[in-house]
């Protein structure tokens, strides 16, 4: 039991002195809001959003067990926000919410209004097909179709209509892997299975997949924790360039890699937001108890 | 420094003694191993020495159906006897008869010379009716002609029958013997390939009977079965699996079809009668029909092994295509259903195989009717595989004895040869991932 603890407190000192800013050490004796105040703390509406939550409440399993409880969070146009948090606190659950792939999941309901260009795309009227389209998903685990990388590119451009001819899907082919940074290691072999890429390669072949079918936002899950560190440095450099034309929220379990790439973090703990804000400021001056005891090792 | 040294000694000492428990447990554990391999071997060795009992049995009293005897007859094609304008019609038993009678002049009272005339096949006179009309300048002539031997000169050629039994045990007395050995003497038996055993259908007589007829009413049957039962099945476990909402119906559905699964084949055969003969009014012993039944009968397993191997692919696989924004239909054609391919080819061929063996329901559809013709379509009285094995299991004639035999080798084949295709299927299907 105490061996476990002291292995855990290791991880995280050797995480912050792994090229990062070291872990906020202060030690000022800041008023911290205490640990059972659950009301979102921080700024979580932005000016002009791409999408913009309110109230938003999960049910499983036919409205047994709530996972995630009253959450307002607003997603930016052009910015990358980074959402963390102990395992099982709903990161996944609200993620899926944003392009309605919880619909798949029996006996899930999800209430609140979610809305995109003020559009609510939970409306009765709301197709999920353009919806999926407009945003985008990549998954924890790479999951490219088991077909050539060519056809894992082109399948979502062709069920949509956007490429009229094979010149038209041939450019976008090439345009969306170049953009995922994969063209060079596999322009010679696009007829080969995406299956049979390393992991890294395979994530970005589902990132290019994504941003193939153009969409407005990019929702991604933990997309680097199958990968290994070298993988994971080029993905989110990745991620930084493609937020010059996507909005991106991203789910991850690595600090460093929420400093690194989002403007703004938000924290959620066992289906609660706790607090949003700005990204240094989280990591550096998190207003919340529990905030602070999370990115201090604390917690989790 | 103390302190620490003695943590660390104890903690050796500890490691030791694991160690130790973990090595006194490891030959039991091999033990227990060796022990579960050799069970798992000597139940593969069990079922394959039956295996091999059972095929032995099978080839050794099947294989000589596939020779035939023939005899080889003198017979004057008596001009006044056959009408050239009308060569159908004469009478050629008279000829034959007659040719057997010249050979053995001796021959004088009735009772004998019905025994000399049973010698050949009553099909000997078709083959000479089909000489003369295809050879019409051979009348006038004394032509010589080879015609299946009866049933019972074939056994004693092969040595079904025993020379040294009593007569009065043997099938054929001394007098028979003797005609047969005089033929032999001069030559005038053979033993040939016996091809209509392949393209002939049922007779009352074991040297004209052939399996065609019952391979041509299983091929038909099949074909109503696997046209009917594939779709069908397919489309109910794709809906069951990808689109059907989970509540009580779908509960009642499943365990229902579960329940099909398991009743028993005759049930369906009397089903099969009210609804499909007396309601619809369909043709009895009809392949059409025997599909129909046997569909019903497949349908559980069909449906079973396809939800099995749609569930099997991987939930990763739907996310991606619907995260992408296909539709679930896009979801479920493009992605899943190939996938599921293989697994779904499987689960009917197995369903056909058994269908293809199947005998009991087709008995209440009057599939079980001595049928002599070649079914030429769906609407035809037929019989199939099983039931013709059925058949000449039942005759009394030790002929049809090896001809049983020889048709269970037939549908053993097919047996075989649908497997083999389910495992190219799966291949092919496999390869392209
Ligand atoms: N399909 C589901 N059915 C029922 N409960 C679920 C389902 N998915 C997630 N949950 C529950 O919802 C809570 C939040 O899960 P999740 O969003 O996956 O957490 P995170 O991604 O933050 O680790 C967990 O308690 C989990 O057990
Ligand atoms: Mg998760």
């Amino acid at each position: 039991m105490r061996l476990l603890k002291v292995s855990k407190m290791q991880t995280v000192m050797d995480k912050g002195g792994n090229g990062g800013p070291p872990m906020p050490l202060k030690k000022m004796r800041k008023e911290l809001v205490p640990r059972k105040e659950r009301a979102t703390i921080g700024q979580f509406e932005v000016e002009n959003p791409r999408m913009s939550c309110r109230n938003v409440d999960v049910y499983y399993n036919h409205g047994e067990k709530k996972a995630i409880n009253n959450i307002n969070l607003d997603i930016g146009r052009n910015e990358v926000i980074a959402m963390i948090g102990p395992s099982g606190c709903g990161k996944s659950t609200f993620l899926r919410c944003l392009n309605r792939m919880n619909d798949t999941i029996d006996g899930c309901r999800v209430t609140g209004t979610i809305t995109i260009d003020n559009k609510n795309i939970y409306g009765k009227d709301v197709d999920v097909v353009p919806l999926r389209a407009q945003v985008g998903m990549v998954f924890q685990k790479p999951n490219p179709f088991p077909k050539s990388i060519y056809d894992n590119i082109a399948y979502g451009p062709k069920i949509h209509g956007l490429v009229q001819n094979r010149d038209e899907t041939d450019g976008l082919v090439e345009q969306s892997l170049r953009r995922a940074g994969l063209w060079k290691e596999v322009k010679d072999r696009l007829d080969q299975p995406g299956t049979g890429l390393s992991g890294g390669q395979q994530q970005r072949l589902c990132i290019a997949r994504t941003i193939a079918v153009n969409p407005e936002v990019i929702l991604m899950d933990e997309p680097c924790s199958a990968l290994d560190p070298i993988a994971t440095a080029i993905i989110e450099d990745l991620i930084d360039e493609l937020k010059q034309d996507y909005a991106i929220a991203i789910v991850t379990h690595s600090m460093q890699q929420a400093s690194r790439v989002s403007q703004r973090t938000a924290y959620f703990h066992l289906g609660d937001l706790i607090e949003v804000g700005p990204t240094d400021q989280i990591f550096l001056n998190p207003l919340h108890q529990l905030t602070e005891d999370y990115i201090t090792g604390r917690f989790g | 420094m103390n302190k620490s040294e003695n943590m660390a000694s104890s903690a050796q000492g500890r490691q030791l003694r694991t160690m130790d428990i973990v090595n006194r447990g490891l030959a039991r554990r091999y033990r227990a191993e060796r022990r579960f391999k050799r069970f798992g071997l000597s139940a593969i060795l069990l079922s394959l020495a039956f295996l091999a009992v059972l095929f032995i049995s099978i080839f050794a009293n099947g294989y000589t159906a596939f020779q035939q005897t023939f005899i080889q007859l003198e017979v004057f094609l008596d001009p006044l006897k056959i009408d050239k304008e009308d060569l159908g019609s004469a009478n050629y038993q008279g000829l034959v008869r007659e040719s057997l009678a010249k050979t053995f002049p001796a021959v004088k009272n009735r009772a004998d010379k019905r025994k000399l005339y049973g010698m050949v096949s009553s099909g000997a006179s078709f083959d000479l009716r089909k000489f003369v009309q295809k050879n019409r300048h051979e009348i006038g002539n004394t032509i010589r002609i080879w015609v299946p031997a009866d049933d019972d000169v074939d056994m004693l050629i092969k040595g079904h029958i025993l020379r040294d039994v009593p007569e009065s045990e043997r099938r054929m007395d001394d007098t028979q013997i003797a005609w047969v050995d005089h033929f032999q003497h001069q030559l005038r038996i053979k033993q040939e390939f016996n091809m209509t055993f392949f393209t002939g259908g049922d007779s009352r007589e074991p040297e004209l009977a052939g399996i065609w007829g019952a391979v041509c009413g299983s091929l038909y049957t099949l074909l109503v079965t696997l046209c009917l039962s594939f779709p069908i099945g397919v489309a109910t476990a794709i809906y069951l699996e990808e689109f059907a909402p989970t509540n009580r119906w779908t509960d009642v559905v499943e365990v229902n079809i579960n329940n099909l699964a398991a009743v028993p084949s005759i049930v369906f055969g009397l089903l099969g009668l009210a609804v499909f003969l007396n309601f619809f009014g369909l043709p009895r012993s009809a392949p059409l029909v025997g599909g129909l039944v046997l569909t019903l009968m497949t349908l559980p397993t069909i449906i079973i092994a396809g939800r099995a191997s749609l569930k099997s692919v991987p939930p990763s696989i739907r996310e991606a295509a619907l995260g992408i924004g296909a539709s679930k239909t896009q979801m479920v054609a493009h992605h899943v259903l190939p996938l599921a391919m293989p697994g779904m080819l499987t689960g009917t061929i197995i369903g056909m195989a058994q269908a293809l063996g199947e005998t009991a329901p087709l008995l209440m559809i009057g599939m079980v009717a001595f049928i002599v013709d070649i079914p030429g379509g769906f609407t035809d009285p037929a019989t199939v595989l099983p039931v013709q094995i059925f058949l000449w299991a039942d005759s009394p004639e030790r002929a049809f004895l090896e001809k049983t035999s020889a048709a269970i080798m037939v549908l053993l084949l097919f047996l075989v040869i649908m497997n083999g295709l389910a495992v190219v299927l799966r291949k092919k299907f496999e390869r392209r991932w």
